[in-house]
């Protein structure tokens, strides 16, 4: 199932848009809506092929958050085509009241998530999207890893009865699936079964931490490795059974540590499982504009900062 | 509630007598389902009385029976919080008890202080939070051309919260795409919760300046066909939505010109009322000013 050497695949934007098309092409039901950037997330794609269920609704997100209710209320299914950072405080009251409250299928297509969003910078990039939708009840949060889970995902939220916030990426990444994989909504999937150190990731961090990963196990160190691509609904039994594994979690998000998937995980194990637990994020600051490479190590979201938790955490250091 | 009788059968028509009977009950049912509930909006839900009886009553190709049905016309109250006038307004016309009404804000109640489509039937969308109706309107006129489906799209929209931004977004955004089958009616009642003043006696005083100026020849700049009329009169209710139906290519709003509290003398034009517990003596110096009976507690 797995690949253990990463080769870069498409990026997530472009997966989303022909993804997309390939679902429309089968579902008149699917209709896009776009807040002007259709060519940065890829709907571009959907726009010329189906020009006849794209909408462009301009530079002005909360009516279009508003609009979409209104569509899925008559029985279409809307994905909503933004940046992670509009889609989560632009339109925030709009998912709230119209979308989050009336459990209505809309779907938030949210590109640019994260801190690497072509040297935008800070305004650009969306490192509490994750906390903010967790918080909100009727949602689910999914952040993939890579194409292959990218794809499969979108289908999975099209067909999600409910409203689904979705994270997606800018540039390309390494893939870490093969095609035998299976994306279950609401499942973790364990990537290295390990007892010294564990590792608990979402998004495209989860590429970092399975580097992380081989460079712990070339210095002997044995690493569990849970992938949660669902963030909301958590998937509280994996994250218990990691922790028992080996008694030690390193989270990792390209997120603030603050209410994302470490703090989910923090909550669940404080609640059923005290564990030692150190979370790898961004600490509670916003980013700025810069080269990826620059952005992850300024930030501490490299593998080596994986490692360097981890190595904390068997030596008994805090992060 | 048992003393306002049913003697009006739910079913539409176009008799503006009839309609001024059914605004009249709705505004009786305002204000004994308020002070039932101890709490709630009169002001709003009385300026809008007229409108929601004419559009429940006269234009709505709407199914109490099936609210759930398909190609029915969809309403949406944008000012949800003159969700009680609605409320009076649905169960008038049949989609549940008008004894439910008794149920108002209270736990469990299907009614709840700002409409909630998850749990009122007849309710297409649920609304609270200020300016948002009409882009879901827009999404749903949208829709309707998507399915190939020939039903309208109302959208009850309050003048205060014309001061949303949001609002601006749909009216600028719903031309572009010919949404001939979107109407929007504005409750130009000319006063919000609290709003501004320019009188001398400063904001001790009662009087309150319009939340917007001019509405009608804004949203036409915008390139929306516009209708003025009076609000209070069914007649001009009615020929206003027929109008509307007939215009094509592009939406329409109608500036409907009301009294905040219409109905009761002294509740008109007075702001504090747009929301406000009701006491007894209250209620029943309104409910005889109605020509309803008054009631002991």
């Amino acid at each position: 199932m797995k690949i253990e050497t990463l080769r870069f695949g498409k990026a997530m934007r472009d997966v989303w848009g022909d993804t997309l098309c390939e679902i429309m092409a089968n579902d008149q039901k699917v209709v896009v809506l776009d807040g002007d950037l259709a060519n940065s997330t890829k709907a571009d794609k959907v726009a010329e092929r189906f020009p006849d269920r794209f909408f462009q609704m301009g530079i002005a997100e909360q009516n279009m958050a508003g609009a979409a209710a209104g569509l899925a209320s008559v029985g279409l299914i809307p994905w909503l085509s933004s940046f992670a950072v509009f889609l989560t405080k632009r339109d925030l009251d709009q998912v709230r009241m119209t979308i989050a409250q009336t459990k209505l299928p809309v779907k938030l297509g949210a590109g640019y998530s994260g801190i690497l969003t072509g040297f935008t910078g800070k305004t650009h990039q969306s490192v509490e999207d994750i906390a903010i939708y967790r918080a909100m009840p009727n949602m689910t949060v999914i952040a993939p890893a890579d194409e292959v889970e990218c794809r499969q995902a979108i289908y999975a939220a099209t067909y999600h009865p409910g409203p689904v916030y979705f994270r997606l990426t800018r540039d390309p990444g390494p893939v870490i699936f093969d095609d035998t994989y299976k994306f279950e909504l609401g499942k973790g999937i364990v990537l290295r079964q390990g007892r010294d150190v564990a590792i608990i990731s979402t998004g495209v961090q989860t590429t970092r931490a399975l580097e992380a990963a081989y460079i712990l196990e070339s210095q002997g160190i044995s690493v569990y490795l849970l992938h949660l691509p669902t963030i909301k609904p958590l998937d509280t039994e994996a994250i218990l059974a990691t922790a028992e594994a080996t008694n030690r979690v390193v989270t990792a998000e390209e997120h603030s540590i603050l209410g994302g998937l470490g703090g989910a995980v923090a909550e669940v194990l404080g609640e059923k499982r005290p564990t030692r637990i150190v979370r790898v994020g961004l600490r509670d600051v916003f980013g700025e504009s810069g080269p990826n490479d620059a952005l992850l190590e300024k930030y501490g979201l490299t593998p080596q900062h994986i490692v360097a938790a981890a190595t904390g955490l068997l030596e008994g250091r805090d992060a | 509630m048992s003393t306002i009788s049913i003697d009006i059968p739910p079913s539409p028509t176009r008799d503006p007598d009839k309609l001024r009977e059914i605004a009249r009950k709705i505004r009786a049912l305002v204000l004994k389902s308020v002070y039932h509930a101890g709490a709630g909006h009169i002001g709003g839900p009385l300026s809008a009385a007229d409108i929601l009886a004419t559009l429940y009553f006269a234009v709505l190709n709407v199914d109490p029976s099936n609210p759930e049905w398909e190609d029915r016309d969809r309403f949406i109250l944008s000012k949800g919080h003159s969700a009680i006038g609605y409320y009076a307004a649905l169960a008038l016309r049949g989609y549940f008890p008008v004894e439910e009404l008794q149920t108002f804000d209270a736990i469990n109640s299907r009614l709840q202080g700002h409409p909630d489509m998850t749990v009122t039937p007849g309710v297409d969308m649920s609304t609270g939070s200020l300016g948002q109706g009409l882009s879901v309107g827009l999404g749903m006129a949208l829709g309707a051309k998507v399915l190939g489906k020939s039903f309208h799209v109302w959208v009850l929209v309050g003048d205060g919260e014309m001061q949303e931004g949001q609002i601006w977004e749909a009216i600028q955004t719903a031309p572009r795409f010919h949404l001939d089958n979107l109407v929007a009616i504005v409750d130009y009642n000319g006063l919000s919760q609290y709003g501004w003043t320019s009188s001398p006696s400063g904001y001790s005083g009662t009087r309150r300046e319009p939340p917007i100026l001019n509405p009608g020849d804004k949203v036409r700049a915008f390139g929306w066909n516009v209708i003025e009329i009076d609000g209070h009169d069914p007649q001009q209710i009615l020929h206003a939505c027929d109008l509307a139906k007939l215009h094509k290519d592009e939406p329409t709003f109608i500036v409907a010109h009301t009294v905040k509290g219409k109905g009761v003398s002294f509740m008109e034009g007075q702001y504090p009322w747009h929301s406000k517990p009701l006491t007894l003596e209250d209620l029943n110096k309104a409910l005889r000013e109605l020509g309803e009976a008054e009631v002991a507690e």
